[in-house]
């Protein structure tokens, strides 16, 4: 801790460093963090980082619901970006659970997830654009992301809180016309990617704001746990997608963009082509996107059929023991891990035989994200927050949990 | 080839090493709590293992089990793209073990966050205090024996709230307000 | 009794200006901006206030905004000095609001006759040109007294008063900023102190080149000068005379009213709402009225110094000249005689002939154009662009176009030997 007797004189006047507080209600803290700033004029001596203003419970609340009942809480992880927690948490309990979902779940889930990956990206480049002060890039991004949150909500039901992953398959399969929506949709998106492309890439001022600010080096990075845009910028070629693929990312074909300097610049730019290969991504599925069922066919597992379960009796308790009791989880742990909106999402579930988990730990990269913020953020001005803290896309609860 | 890499530390650490798994494809090697800074100093110098990231780094009670806790250290090597799971057992009558925030800078809040959620004290961290729960709450909630709605004493009024009584003192009864010059 | 007759005039001038134009154009612009912006970013704006049923598509939504404004709780945070707290929004508006009184939106009223002379209109003391028929042969024109009606205060050095006022405008912010005893405002006045004093001396250097090239400090008699002709046809607006000084001085200026892309001192990410966190209800009101009005402020005087001002183009006092050669040229001598002015007077005709009122009308109608669409400009910039970082304003400020417009300066300085 610095000792605030820390004074300074400058020709011969004396000074002082001032504390701010960068309290959790602050219109740049989104998602609620404190932050302790000691400051020396406009520089940043020292920074302390206060997290858990959005801290619910989560772990606590997992080993005492059933399996499935963990999938609300895992959508409100990160919440632009629902649906890659819940797959997460599906393809973890699936591996602990020794079962393979079928091949059509496994297009649908990469699909989905894409979607949800733009709705994380979009919302990430929009609040950018917003904490610099340029609103009219703020709403364009917001409106492709309602476009894509109406597609969400076509499929799923919801916009946000989607609970659409269930153990051994989806909630339901997509819609018909899910395909044609598709393309609407992705003209829009592709038009305005292009006007926030224009309005901020080779923006002066907004070059001058994010290049050279909020620097890492790879080593650093490394040690401190980042993942996803924040470690590619540094020039880490670590995508999860394609180190250790999983769902249908092994048959598709895309691109990961890697930056150089690991600064906000840098992480802008990956996180822009990110959208560009996300839509890269769900064009492909669409196209491979084959027949057959979203569940698998594991009675253990999946719920059986609502005709079954109301007209005989071996559906009716199959029904019923896996809403009481729970999908049983043979015991056992496993570390499962995707690729989340900023970086490595993982669940770390230890199962004791029986229908609830014995712990589920969640691996935020968020918080992993944030652990170097002091590094970021000392030395530098108090202004350079701002756009370090954006592209840093700390998400409220996924840090917290 | 990670299993590979859990002989070659078995080998290494003969008498550290209690058990190793390989169940489900993580490869998992359990060792004591003694030995951890050691073994982990060891994965991430060493020019062939090069574990450099640390994925993930939790605690898991085990209640009624002696020994009560287990940290959970999952280790990743970026350019050799292999993970390994370290686990160390830590019993409840001394839940004290090394801290490891000088090999992994991420280790710092990880470790935090355990001490919070478990109540295991981290010997050499330089900043021990809770991370996601306010200083004054009691207890340890993600241990087993925490009730899941159990409720925690009221905290004395800090001075910002104490600032708001005295507004409401001013404005809505009449009383001057320290501090304001006129 | 002519003091008590001025006085009234002068009293009626401030009513008309000030608050018939200034406080009206300022308050609509609350909403302007709301709505030119969701314009832009493809929503609707304020479209909800309504009275008896009529929306008048959201224009109520000033009348709304006023009277929240008065009847929200305005409080004052604890150790802060509350005269200073109260003053400081009030300062910063009266600068605001004072700095129009040199602002002219039509000529000076000629009560004789006004014609003319190589791109000037200068009043003789005819009432009409068959007066001329009779004049005596060795009479010397006289030139008939002007009032000026459209200008609140005429004076000969108004640009420097312009400077003056500007200058002063800094208290208010700094001492907003101070008084509101809280670290983000102290924060924001500061930085707003700092960049408000460093932009004052690119806007008066931008218009250095500008005094040169005129030759006076008086807006109004700059106003005038814009009318002549460069080479028979163009008008000499500042813009073609000074190109350079225009960017220097709108960005200059921008800056010094705090507005984006130069918002730091209120910048809402970071310190929450700057030197103004702390007020509440009419104070805030009055902040950012005085922004806005500063914003009319910045329109009117780039419209008057590089558009013309109240200048019509080919627009003079009698009619429409569209060259040069239809216009009387400057007597030799000095004096006219009143042959001369006869045979000049038949020379000169205009090519549409209109009378005097409804010029005077033109030209405030333009005036009033001009500085609609300069509000739309900043109101464009200020959309558009993310802000600068505090250092890179000052660097802007100091590094950049301060010696820009020195060099500026000195082209001028060059161009004006070479071509007199």
């Amino acid at each position: 801790m610095v000792d605030t007797n820390h004074d300074m004189d400058t020709a011969g006047i004396h000074t002082a460093p001032m504390l701010l507080n960068m309290g959790p209600s602050h219109p740049a803290m989104h998602g609620t963090v404190r932050m302790v700033l000691t400051l020396d004029g406009e520089t940043v001596i020292k920074c302390d980082a206060e997290i858990g203003y959005l801290h619910r419970g989560f772990e606590k609340e997992c080993e005492h619901s059933t399996w499935t009942q963990v999938f609300p809480y895992t959508d409100r992880l990160n919440y632009v970006s629902p649906l890659l927690n819940n797959f997460g948490f599906a393809l973890a309990v699936e591996k602990l659970l020794e079962i393979e979902a079928t091949p059509r779940c496994n297009y649908i889930r990469t699909i989905m997830g894409e979607v949800a990956r733009l709705s994380d990206h979009l919302t990430c480049m929009g609040a950018g654009s917003l904490e610099l002060g340029g609103f009219s890039g703020f709403l364009y991004a917001i409106e492709a992301r309602e476009l894509v949150w109406d597609l969400i909500e076509e499929v799923t039901g919801a916009r946000l809180t989607v609970s659409y992953g269930r153990i051994g398959g989806l909630k339901n399969d997509l819609t018909a016309d899910f395909a044609e929506r598709w393309k609407v949709v992705r003209e829009r998106v592709l038009r305005i990617w292009e006007d926030i492309n224009r309005l901020l890439t080779k923006n002066r001022i907004f070059l001058d704001r994010m290049e050279g600010t909020g620097v890492i080096s790879q080593a650093d990075a490394i040690s401190y746990g980042l993942t996803g845009p924040m470690l590619r910028s540094t020039g880490v070629d670590y995508d999860i997608r394609k180190d250790k693929p999983y769902f249908a990312y092994g048959e598709l074909d895309f691109d990961v963009p890697v930056g150089t300097r690991g600064d906000n610049y840098d992480r802008y730019l990956v996180r822009l082509e990110e959208i560009r290969q996300s839509i890269r991504i769900i064009d492909q599925a669409l196209l491979k996107l084959p027949d057959g069922p979203v569940n698998c066919d594991d009675p253990r597992v999946v719920l059986p059929e609502k005709e079954r379960v109301y007209n005989s009796i071996e559906g009716m308790i199959n029904h019923f023991k896996l809403v009481f009791e729970g999908i049983q989880v043979p015991a056992g742990e496993i570390y499962s891990y995707t690729e989340g909106g900023n970086g490595e999402l993982g669940y770390y579930i230890v199962s004791n035989g029986t229908g609830k988990p014995w712990k589920v730990s969640i691996r935020s990269p968020s918080f992993y994200n944030m652990c170097p913020i002091s590094k970021f953020v000392e030395g530098g001005m108090v202004a350079d927050i701002i756009p370090t803290f954006d592209t840093i896309n700390m998400i409220g609860g996924e840090i917290d949990r | 080839m990670s299993a590979e890499d859990i002989k070659r530390l078995g080998r290494k650490f003969r008498k550290e090493i209690i058990d190793t798994s390989d169940r489900l494809g993580m490869d998992t090697a359990l060792v004591t709590k003694e030995s951890l800074v050691e073994v982990l100093t060891y994965l991430r110098d060493d020019e062939k293992l090069q574990y450099n990231m640390l994925r993930h780094l939790t605690c898991v009670d085990y209640l009624h089990r002696e020994p009560r806790f287990e940290v959970v250290y999952a280790l990743y090597s970026v350019s050799r793209r292999q993970q390994v799971v370290i686990k160390a057992p830590v019993t409840e009558d001394d839940p004290v073990i090394d801290s490891i925030h000088h090999l992994y800078g991420c280790a710092n809040w990880a470790e935090r966050e355990v001490w919070d959620m478990y109540g295991i004290r981290f010997k050499g961290h330089p900043d021990l205090r809770r991370i996601l729960l306010y200083e004054e709450f009691e207890g340890h909630p993600l241990r087993k024996d925490y009730e899941k709605q159990a409720s925690q004493p009221r905290v004395e009024l800090l001075r910002a709230e104490r600032d708001a009584f005295e507004e409401f003192k001013t404005y809505h009864l009449g009383e001057p307000a320290e501090g304001s010059r006129v | 009794m002519t003091l008590l007759i001025e006085f009234a005039i002068a009293l009626l001038k401030v009513l008309v200006i000030v608050f018939g134009f200034v406080m009206a154009l300022g308050s609509l612009m609350t909403l302007t901006e709301r709505k030119y912006s969701a314009f832009m970013q493809k929503r609707w704006g304020p479209i909800r206030a309504e009275v008896l049923g009529f929306r008048f598509g959201g224009l109520l939504h000033l009348v709304a905004d006023g009277v929240k404004m008065i009847l929200k709780e305005d409080f004052i945070p604890s150790g802060a000095n509350r005269n200073i707290h109260t003053i400081a929004p009030a300062m910063g508006l009266f600068t605001a609001m004072v700095i129009f009184a040199i602002i002219p939106f039509a000529d000076a009223w000629c009560t004789g006759l006004a014609l003319p002379v190589e791109g000037m209109d200068l009043c003789f003391g005819f009432d009409d040109a068959e007066a001329l028929q009779s004049a005596q042969p060795a009479a010397v024109a006289t030139f008939a007294p002007t009032h000026p009606y459209f200008q609140i205060a005429d004076l000969n050095a108004g640009l420097l008063y312009m400077f003056a006022i500007t200058g002063i405008g800094v208290y208010g912010t700094a001492l907003g900023g101070w008084a509101s005893n809280s670290k983000y405002s102290l924060l924001g006045g500061l930085r707003a102190s700092a960049q408000m004093i460093s932009y004052e001396v690119s806007m008066g250097l931008s218009l250095a080149g500008l005094l040169m090239v005129y030759g006076t400090l008086d807006v109004n008699e700059m106003v005038r000068e814009q009318g002549a002709l460069l080479w028979g046809t163009v008008p000499m607006w500042g813009i073609l005379v000074q190109p350079f000084a225009f960017f220097l001085f709108l960005t200059a200026s921008i800056a010094e009213s705090k507005r984006a892309p130069f918002d730091m001192p209120e910048a809402e990410s970071e310190l929450v709402a700057g030197y103004f966190t702390e007020y509440s209800a009419m104070k805030f009101g009055i902040f950012s009225l005085s922004e806005f009005v500063m914003v009319v402020f910045i329109g009117a005087i780039c419209a008057t110094l590089f558009f013309g001002g109240w200048q019509v183009p080919w627009l003079y006092a009698d009619g429409f000249h569209f060259s040069g050669d239809s216009m009387l040229a400057a007597a030799s001598g000095g004096a006219w005689t009143a042959g001369e002015l006869q045979s000049y007077v038949q020379a000169s005709t205009p090519d549409i002939a209109l009378p005097y009122g409804l010029v005077v009308f033109l030209r405030i109608g333009c005036f009033l154009t001009k500085i609609i669409l300069m509000i739309a400009l900043q109101l464009q910039i200020r959309w558009t662009l993310p802000r600068f970082r505090y250092d890179q304003i000052m660097f802007l400020g100091w590094k950049i176009l301060l010696p820009a417009s020195l060099i500026n300066l000195f082209i001028t300085a060059l161009a004006i030997l070479l071509l007199r």
